[in-house]
């Protein structure tokens, strides 16, 4: 089993995505340079957070077009998992691998702490772990991290199971309490919130391991 | 107006620079004498004082004089930090000028060859309550540290914020950024080796920012707001770009030598690296990229545009950096070469636009001086103040929820929660302690930061108020299990050009020096702003202690909330009736006056060790340092961090609000298991250290009897409503 965490100009979780899973998961994992055309190698593609190209013009909307996207999105068809956290959740929406879009929080300001999230579904590749209704502190940090979408994509949302994460306190205003949301093949997550950031004990939080649990365990096949 | 003289040179300059080049100089080189010797480059009237700063250690690796200061941690780790101040920039354009703070002070770090791992910031406005400019500005500065801080992917993980009318028309913008090393990669910002060629990096160069060091070296007017072409803009991207491009040559053999672009822009950089390694440099400016067409030769010289360097390449190694660079989306080009002619010439293509001896330009031949100084009339009148008049406040449970909602007592999470202070993953303890926490990856240690000064203790006796300042960070990081280590300081003064000022900074760079002496703690780097002042007024002394302490395992952190119910409450240290230069007096009296805490030096550093001794053998379970609003406000933050109560029964023969306000030094207010309590006291008893036991923790309340009579009743979710809604209130309403 092998994860790829992408490097684009100004990724800046690319390392903590890096040790997360090499050093608390114990799996193997590389980075790939944004130019990168070939992924076939990995069974997990993490679009990490940061400020892709700065997130001029809008947050992830330049590094849609670059090469490794269009890797990734056959990485995705072939229903291989691809798990996009925070400036990566921005980039699955802007690539069209997700429905919706993130705005700039409610009240205007960057949110940094830790936000208790509610397991809306447990029956996925990324939350089999967790029990439907439990409430894990997964910490956050961003300024444009508003999902929004058209009420009808909501409601398929909903009706889908795609909903898989909300929060228990809405502080950026996100619709439907929206934290994370997978597709409707169920193989591609984005969530603003970062998992793994509680991944290691010496930080105080260990909530975001059950996440990466989860997905090892769905590709071991084990679910 | 005489040129020399809009340029911010003193007739006595000009002569200098006459005789230095045997003729007049032309407009380019009168332009970079002008921002070579303005006080932000020159230091001219601070460096005679340096020498009594301590600063060599067994730590030490590299002392001031660089980018950036270095120590050794151990395991062939080491840790570069400066501090740096953006106050006038700040206060034309809160949003760039903080911004570009922050810009340049990761510079500095990465020059070094370092990865950047923290920054903290040190803030001085107006007072918050009733002014929209002070509101603006600090929403202003909080989201420019932000914006630039949080997309470069470094945590912004501390820091103060102190509010004081001082500092109305004039703010302080400091900022602190902390590195990590392995000792065989520190790189230093030289030309050496003749003929090797000199390269640019980074951004193109544009017109902002031309002035912007001289612009920092007078006081601000109601003209300064024209000088915002002064200030200069900020692009984060960029700068992580050239982050990510820079350490990656770094650790190539291609560069020998390497200096960011910062105050005073190429001038500073040719000619600080040419005087540290052969001596010369020769550059030609029809190759520096332009973001503009038509720009003047002394714009592209002074121009102060962000996120560019400058580098010392190995001759032939050329490819080797275009090809790193150019991966990294940015420019690079050949712009000059080495000499060692002592020469600093400036070229256009064939002609020669400059030609001046580059030693003289340096703050090294640049004017020294020693001004006059005298203590300012008020410190004597202070001092002599009787504060036994101060009334006792009928309803002391009412004044504390007046103190806690104070905006330099209350939560400062309205400011550090629009700061990523978790990227990287390393926060061990985050913002809102004693002090942050980061572990160094790869080994079990971690270091303690914090950045520190009471400035209003400052103006009342700069002496003392500095020695304080360092000792009360030490105690910072001492509370957090960390060995204090070494300091980065950030000294912001008014005009050094008048007598009291003067005596300000030179009482303030004694009482520093005397401090680091003692607690060994030298100064590693440092920057100076003068000038802090409006027609109106100067702003407090204010010099900023940044301090790294070292934990040889960071699993052993200590931090300051309450962990159980039944623990003991012990106050380590001596209550004594020290009001003066309290938030207390202040802010409850309207008074900024009397004699400053008395700080016993001896006293101090065996408390600290006690303390950190203690850690170590696991004796605590919470300690806190006590500072601004004394001991009860200390309570409240470890039972609001805690969720916990506490009850408590002093016995003082001091007035029930000196024993809850006072701000007596070196004390540290700790909890532990009841099991453990005997240890303690031997060890505090052996090592003469006064302490006393104050109550328990537990329940929902903090409850406070002196002498038997409860004066303090309040939970702690009032508390914590209060104490962390203060400034979001004061922000958002």
């Amino acid at each position: 089993m092998k994860f790829g965490v992408i490097v684009f100009p100004a990724s800046n979780c690319d390392l903590d995505s890096y040790y997360a899973i090499k050093d608390m998961m114990g799996e193997k994992v590389e980075y790939i340079w944004h130019e990168e055309e070939k992924i076939e190698e990995y069974d997990c593609i993490i679009i990490p957070g940061g400020f892709s190209y700065g997130d001029y013009l809008r947050c992830g909307a330049v590094a849609q077009f670059s090469k490794v996207m269009d890797a990734v999105k056959a990485h995705a068809e072939k229903g291989k998992l691809v798990i996009g956290i925070c400036n990566g959740f921005q980039i699955l929406t802007e690539a069209g691998l997700l429905p919706g879009a993130l705005v700039r929080n409610r009240d205007l300001k960057f949110i940094c702490g830790t936000a208790p999230l509610r397991v809306e579904n447990s029956d996925t590749a990324f939350t089999n772990k967790l029990q439907p209704g439990e409430v894990i502190e997964i910490p956050v940090a961003h300024g444009e991290g508003n999902y929004v979408a058209q009420d009808e994509v909501l409601q398929k949302l909903k009706d889908n199971g795609q909903i898989l994460l909300t929060y228990q306190e809405n502080k950026n205003g996100s619709k439907e309490d929206i934290a994370g949301i997978i597709n409707e093949q169920g193989n591609v997550l984005g969530m603003m919130p970062h998992p793994e950031r509680a991944c290691d004990p010496i930080l105080g939080n260990t909530d975001g391991r059950k996440i990466f649990e989860s997905m090892i365990s769905y590709l071991k096949g084990g679910r | 107006m005489n040129l020399y003289e809009e340029l911010g040179l003193k007739k006595e300059e000009y002569e200098r620079i006459l005789e230095l080049l045997g003729r007049e100089p032309n407009e380019l080189e009168l332009n970079m004498y002008g921002v070579m010797w303005s006080e932000h480059c020159s230091y001219k009237h601070s460096r005679a004082l340096f020498k009594h700063f301590p600063t060599t250690g067994k730590r030490v690796l590299q002392g001031p004089g660089e980018n950036a200061g270095i120590i050794d941690i151990g395991d062939n780790m080491a840790v570069a930090m400066k501090i740096e101040s953006h106050n006038h920039p700040s206060a034309v354009e809160p949003y760039q000028g903080a911004a570009t703070g922050v810009g340049g002070i990761i510079r500095d770090i990465f020059a070094m060859g370092a990865r950047p791992v923290a920054l903290l910031n040190s803030l001085r406005f107006g007072e918050l309550d009733n002014s929209e400019r002070v509101q603006y500005l600090l929403d202003g500065v909080v989201e420019g540290i932000s914006g630039y801080g949080n997309c470069m992917g470094i945590p912004t993980v501390g820091g103060e914020t102190f509010f004081n009318k001082s500092y109305e028309g004039n703010p302080l913008v400091n900022a602190m950024c902390v590195g990590v090393i392995e000792h065989d990669k520190i790189h230093r910002a030289s030309a050496k080796g003749v003929g090797n060629p000199v390269m640019y990096i980074g951004a193109s160069t544009g017109r902002d920012g031309v002035g912007g060091a001289s612009f920092a070296s007078v006081e601000l007017t109601e003209a300064s707001e024209e000088k915002r072409s002064a200030v200069q803009v900020g692009d984060p991207f960029m700068e992580k770009l050239l982050l990510e491009a820079s350490l990656e040559l770094l650790a190539t053999d291609a560069v020998v030598g390497i200096q960011d672009l910062g105050a005073a822009g190429l001038t500073s950089a040719v000619c600080e690296t040419a005087t540290r390694g052969e001596g010369g440099m020769d550059v030609d400016i029809s190759e520096v990229p332009r973001r503009e067409s038509g720009m003047h030769p002394v714009e592209v010289m002074i121009s102060e545009s962000q996120e560019r360097m400058l580098l010392i390449v190995r001759k032939g190694q050329e490819e080797t950096v275009n090809r790193i660079v150019g991966k990294w989306g940015l420019h690079s080009k050949v712009i000059g070469k080495v000499t060692d002619d002592g020469r600093l010439r400036v070229r256009e293509g064939g002609e020669i636009l400059a030609d001046m001896p580059a030693e003289s330009l340096d703050s090294s031949g640049a004017p020294k001086y020693y001004k006059d100084y005298h203590e300012p009339k008020h410190m004597k009148k202070s001092r002599c103040e009787d504060l036994s008049k101060i009334p006792e406040p009928k309803d002391l449970n009412k004044t504390f929820m007046e103190l806690l909602r104070a905006p330099n007592i209350a939560s400062k999470e309205w400011i550090y929660n629009q700061y990523d202070h978790m990227v990287r993953t390393s926060t061990v303890v985050k913002p809102g302690s004693d002090a942050a926490v980061i572990r160094i990856r790869g080994t079990e240690k971690g270091i303690a930061l914090t950045t520190d000064c009471n400035s209003r203790f400052c103006y009342l006796n700069p002496r003392e108020g500095s020695k304080i300042a360092v000792a009360e960070a030490a105690r910072n990081l001492v509370a957090a299990g960390a060995t204090p280590a070494a300091i980065t300081d950030g000294l912001n003064f008014g005009s050094p050009e008048k007598p009291e000022r003067f005596y300000e900074f030179r009482e303030s760079v004694l009482g520093l020096s005397e401090a680091c002496r003692e607690l060994d703690t030298p100064v590693i780097s440092g920057n100076v702003s003068f000038y802090n002042e409006t027609d109106k007024a100067a702003i407090y002394p204010t010099p900023i202690v940044g301090m790294v302490g070292v934990l040889e395992d960071v699993r052993k952190h200590m931090t300051l909330d309450f962990k159980e119910e039944n623990n003991v409450i012990l106050l380590m240290g001596e209550t004594r009736d020290e009001i003066g230069g309290s938030e207390y007096l202040s802010r409850i009296h309207g008074k900024e006056t009397g004699e400053v805490p008395f700080l016993n030096m001896a006293m101090e550093i065996r408390t600290q060790r006690a303390v950190l001794q203690g850690i170590e053998r696991d004796l605590f379970q919470s300690v806190h340092d006590l500072s601004e609003g004394g001991l009860v406000v200390a309570l409240a933050e470890s039972a609001i961090a805690g969720s916990m109560g506490a009850k408590l029964d002093i016995q003082s023969d001091l007035g029930p609000d000196r024993v809850l306000f006072s701000e007596s030094q070196s004390r540290f207010l700790v909890s532990l298991k009841e099991s453990k309590l005997s240890l303690l006291e031997q060890a505090l008893i052996s090592e003469k250290i006064p302490h006393s036991i104050l109550g328990k923790t537990g329940g929902e309340n903090l409850q406070i009897k002196i002498n038997e009579e409860e004066v303090i009743n309040h939970s702690i979710k009032d508390l914590e409503t209060n104490w962390r809604g203060a400034i979001q209130e004061i922000m958002e309403k």
